[in-house]
């Protein structure tokens, strides 16, 4: 559990803002992919971040990890990552400063395993490109170091002699989680860990990705659209809708009592086991971020909607000690 | 009562290896299924990445053919299906619908064109107006019009959107059986349960039977009549969905069941409890 205000949070974000702008024969375009989002990740926190396709959930993490390309761009705002011994102004530092920092201290667990691991080499050659340089250690003992920890992680030490077709899927994504905590990194953002696998793997690696969480006691991001994970692993979550953060709490409060009309209705629509009800998907479209609506961007599929979310954005404003949501009507959101 | 469907013991073999060393592996090993014309249902086939469900579907489609075992639909083997004109009236009836929308649509083509190309070519309409009368029909079925959809882009439309415009097309052709494979496991786990719940209002409007693949239990309990629980190509478990997931016999349906994730947060906390 964190212990809030005690200890400087592992990350803050304050402001950000990124949009794609793009300009080709003569007509300006910009996406507002991630507009005005705070957040602070406590150190030792398993910070989720849910959202449907297309609300800017990758975009976020790009921006945070400065893996930012054109037509990319941050417009304002900071992200500054507290580690251990210093203070990371990510959009600040130079080229070589964040290289020392990707994958020693920041590292990232990606999607698809597949598009990880280079599919014409064993997989030693992934762990000797991604870490040997952060180690800093003789061949052999940086082999033995990956053994060691490939062990913990209940992985035969021969996966690093496969090459990636020869391992299931679910391996693969566990040699992508070794990959990433290999260099026992203070900071892991996990980008949709689970989403390709099919649900008896994907226990396993949650299991996983916990475990190896209280051990190092880093901190995390996990994103994924998939709300039941972020019921079983997460300690607080962040909803996105439309490029902002709309509601943020602890997962256990948000569950039990949502304060968005938006979150209200992901967890509503969670097909469980034993529920036989049909369900209803939202009317209307995510919107579309080059020309968002007026006022709150939930506001044309929200039914609490009035003429006030029409014109004005509702600030992020405190409803519970710790609880945070971006609605005028949060009283009116029905539990569910 | 005649049979839509059947499917009597039938495997699948597939070689690995070079010609010294061959090795033969079994995706699908004796399976059979019936289904009953006049009865519709939605048939669920559950099973790990691996389990040889795709497979299955595949060969009911009349995509691979069967190493061993008959397929029949409508009391012809599919085996017999030959020539264009028997294939065009095959595919009329049964029709597929793919995991990933944004794969099975061409980036470069309007949607539409795939409604206007299925009414040419599967329910045989020649002037235009009959053809957007039908594509209009089949989109309504599923909750658009085609309105909503003309001349869009695949990008231009959202996950859930797209996969309803697949499940529109396969239906144009007014099949009698759906093969749905994955139909919602790339989609937002929000819009899962809309599209699950559109395939069971199908099923009981226009009476069209559904052999729905997926490897998601909670969707599969909501929708399904019976279920087929497939593990490394065989079955090991089937029946009445209801019955067999409130009480799984076999011991991976018991792993199966146990792996879902309960959306209720846990009382201890969010620690996740493996």
């Amino acid at each position: 559990m964190t212990a809030r205000g005690m200890t400087a949070p592992a990350l803050e974000v304050s402001g950000l803002r990124a949009y794609y702008r793009t300009s080709a024969f003569g007509i300006r375009r910009e996406v507002r992919a991630v507009d005005d989002v705070d957040l602070r990740v406590e150190a030792g926190e398993i910070y989720g971040l849910a959202g449907e396709s297309s609300c800017g959930k990758t975009t976020l993490i790009k921006t945070i990890a400065n893996a930012i390309q054109p037509p990319l761009e941050v417009l304002a705002g900071s992200v500054v990552f507290n580690f251990k011994d210093h203070r990371v102004d990510m959009h600040r530092v130079g080229r070589d400063e964040l290289r020392d920092i990707r994958w020693k201290r920041l590292s990232y667990i990606m999607q698809g395993s597949m598009n990880v691991l280079n599919p014409v080499r064993r997989v030693r050659h992934a762990f000797v490109d991604f870490a040997f340089r952060h180690i800093g250690k003789s061949k052999a003992e940086f082999l033995d170091i990956v053994g060691a920890h490939l062990h913990r992680l209940h992985l035969a030490p021969d996966v690093l002699e496969a090459y990636p077709h020869q391992l299931s899927g679910g391996m693969r994504q566990r040699v992508t989680i070794a990959l990433a905590t290999v260099c026992r990194p203070e900071f892991i953002i996990a980008d949709e860990p689970t989403t390709a696998l099919d649900v008896v793997v994907q226990k396993g690696v949650l299991a996983m990705i916990h475990s190896v969480q209280r051990e190092l006691g880093s901190s995390v991001i996990f994103v994924t659209h998939d709300m039941a994970v972020h019921a079983n692993l997460t300690d607080r979550l962040g909803i996105m809708y439309g490029g902002r953060l709309v509601e943020e709490g602890r997962t256990a409060d948000v569950f039990r009592r949502p304060r968005h009309p938006y979150t209200a209705h992901l967890i509503a629509s969670l097909p469980r086991l034993g529920d036989t009800a049909p369900k209803e998907g939202l009317t209307g479209a995510p919107p579309n971020l080059a020309d968002p609506p007026s006022g709150c961007r939930f506001h044309p599929r929200c039914p609490l909607a009035s003429d006030l979310c029409r014109r004005e954005v509702p600030p992020m404003t405190e409803v519970a000690p710790g609880h945070r949501t971006a609605c005028f009507h949060s009283d009116r959101v029905a539990p569910p | 009562m005649s049979a839509l469907l059947e499917v009597d013991g039938v495997s699948r073999l597939y070689s690995s290896g070079n010609l010294l060393a061959r090795r033969k592996f079994a995706a699908v090993d004796g399976v059979s299924l019936r289904l009953d014309e006049g009865r519709p249902e939605i048939v669920t086939v559950i099973g790990e990445s691996g389990s040889g469900k795709t497979t299955l579907a595949r060969m009911i489609l009349n995509m691979v053919p069967p190493s061993a075992g008959t397929i029949r639909f409508r009391g012809t083997d599919l085996r017999e299906v030959r020539g264009t004109r028997a294939r065009l009236d095959f595919m009329r009836q049964v029709q597929p619908i793919f995991q990933n929308p944004f794969e099975a649509f061409n980036p470069m083509k309007r949607v539409d064109r795939y409604l206007f190309a299925t009414a040419r070519h599967m329910a045989g309409l020649t002037t235009q107006a009959a053809i957007e009368a039908e594509a209009d029909r089949a989109l309504r079925d599923v909750g658009l019009s085609l309105a909503e959809v003309r001349r869009r882009y695949p990008h231009e439309l959202s996950g859930g959107q797209l996969q309803r415009v697949a499940i529109a097309r396969a239906l144009v052709s007014r099949p009698a059986l759906l093969v749905a494979d994955e139909p919602v496991s790339m989609i937002d786990a929000s819009l899962r349960a809309s599209i699950v719940s559109l395939l069971r209002g199908l099923c009981v409007r226009t009476g069209v039977s559904i052999i729905y693949i997926t490897h998601d239990l909670a969707t599969a309990y909501s929708v399904s009549d019976r279920i087929m629980i497939m593990r490394l190509g065989k079955v090991v478990e089937s029946g009445p969905a209801r019955a067999v997931l409130d009480d799984p016999q076999h011991e991976y349906s018991r792993l199966l069941k146990s792996s879902v994730l309960s959306p209720e947060v846990p009382s201890n906390g969010a620690a996740f409890h493996a």
